[in-house]
């Protein structure tokens, strides 16, 4: 039985908010003036995500800052649950946003629009957050909301069309704690209602009558209409003697599906005089399996919620990070005050304790090698403050 | 669990609330190291939210980074 949606967070907020408008005001300041331009790309598992995503960020006179993003997916996708259930695909998908920033003494409010388009997937999401420092400015607390509304359509039926509601709650703590170490604690939560089912994945069930044992759902998976979920982050950052920094996050997260993850995070950053910058970071992701996720089911029908989407199973992702930065223009450069190229590139190994391989021929049905993929996320970009 | 989250928040606002008249230990004369880009959470903030729509896309969990929500051309 899937359990009840917390009603407790958007109740605490108003608290939460007169909380922190009792704060003692501190001095804050607004965003830094940069562009960047990223090619990104991520590419594992039969599946190829790459594209630009242009960021420009530009005050305007003493309070305000405004900022915008232009972002494109090219995705082409062969990925193990479309080989199952259907042919190779690619399509596009299109984000943009805009926002801004007002800043009033120790406060910064932003306001933030976002629209993504893919031939599917509407997706629109609108922001509002409110940031405050306190004490001497060693404190910064932030709560946020935000508002998503999506319709959900499907390429091979036009008629298609579903809505999806997002609700999601922000809380943010960032403490000085000595002149070398800084603390984080963030917690979201997170409310989905609506048609939260993958259009295009169904399950599979035992067919003894089929000469692979099994077959697959004629219709998709079948998900139940809410989700609701809640994740705590804290972490911890130091900076050391040589102008590096050391930092180590931790992140739980559960919802009403019956997912739990853990995230644990460890990075370092080692610069050069000369102006390098090389990062180095290490991740490591678990979660459990959805209430009503099986590799493969009794029967058709066998109960109200059936579900075989990999990112529902239980699994493993590990994480090795690595990126290199060269700031240049130090001294500026016309109306530039400086600028970097940048290189990260992270591996991921993602391992599944139950979800197999079902195009894996010369096994029994529910008795195929477990799945698993490498991954690697490309991110290029050069960036420019003025 | 999430109960006892809020709780601790609330404890921990409160108790940095009513800590008016302690003097801020760190001086901001002290504070060039943390104000270091490199002690940011966010140093570049357009790869930092790729990175984080990466997670939210291939990941069952979500949130508590900051990351906005949104299509993920991920099917």
């Amino acid at each position: 039985m899937l359990r009840e949606a917390p009603k407790w967070f958007p109740r605490a907020l108003p608290g939460l908010l007169a909380v922190a408008a009792a704060g003692v005001a501190g001095a804050a300041v607004l965003p830094e003036d940069r562009a960047d331009v990223l090619y990104h790309e991520y590419s594992g598992g039969g599946v190829t995500v790459n594209g630009p995503s242009v960021l420009v960020r530009k005050q305007v006179g003493e309070k305000f800052s405004v900022v915008g993003n232009y972002y494109v997916d090219e995705v082409s996708s062969a990925s193990v649950d479309v080989e199952m259930a259907a042919s190779e695909y690619s399509e596009r998908r299109v984000q943009q946003s805009l926002g801004v920033d007002y800043l009033r003494g120790g406060t910064i409010m932003s306001l933030s629009y976002a629209n993504s388009s893919e031939s599917d997937y509407e997706a629109n999401t609108a922001s509002l957050s409110i940031s405050q420092d306190m004490f001497g400015d060693l404190t910064t607390v932030t709560l946020g909301f935000e508002r998503g509304w999506d319709t959900v359509g499907q390429s091979t039926d036009p008629s298609f069309e579903r809505d999806v509601d997002r609700r999601n709650y922000r809380f943010g703590l960032s403490q000085i704690l000595t002149k070398n170490l800084i603390a984080t604690l963030n917690y979201e939560a997170v409310t989905d209602e609506g048609h939260l089912n993958n259009p295009y994945r169904s399950y599979r069930f035992y067919d003894a009558d089929n000469p692979d044992q099994f077959n697959l759902a004629s219709e998709n998976g079948k998900y139940p209409r809410t989700r609701t979920s809640g994740a705590a982050r804290v972490g911890l950052k130091y900076f050391l003697p040589w102008r590096a920094a050391v930092y180590a996050s931790y992140r739980y997260f559960d919802d009403t599906w019956d997912i739990r993850a853990d995230t644990y995070e460890v990075g370092y950053t080692h610069t050069l005089d000369s102006g390098w910058v090389f990062d180095l970071s290490y991740r490591h992701y678990t979660q459990t399996k959805a209430e009503f996720y099986a590799d493969i089911f009794e029967r058709q029908d066998q109960q109200n919620f059936m579900a075989r989407d990999k990112e529902l199973s239980t699994y493993q992702a590990r994480t090795v990070g690595a990126g290199v930065s060269y700031d240049f223009l130090e001294n500026g450069w016309g109306f530039i005050d400086r600028g970097s190229v940048n290189l990260f590139l992270d591996h991921m190994r993602f391992t599944y304790d139950d979800f197999r391989d079902a195009t894996a021929e010369g096994y029994a049905a529910g008795e195929e090698p477990l799945y698993e993929f490498d991954a690697l996320v490309t991110r290029a970009f050069i960036s420019i403050w003025y | 669990m999430k109960q006892a989250i809020v709780i601790a928040l609330l404890v921990v606002l409160a108790a940095t609330l009513s800590g008016c008249g302690i003097q801020p230990w760190v001086k901001p004369y002290e504070r060039a190291n943390i104000a270091d880009p490199i002690m940011s959470w966010n140093r570049d903030p357009v790869s930092s939210a790729y990175l984080h729509h990466v997670y939210d896309a291939r990941e069952g969990a979500r949130g508590g980074a900051g990351a906005s929500g949104g299509g993920c051309g991920c099917n």
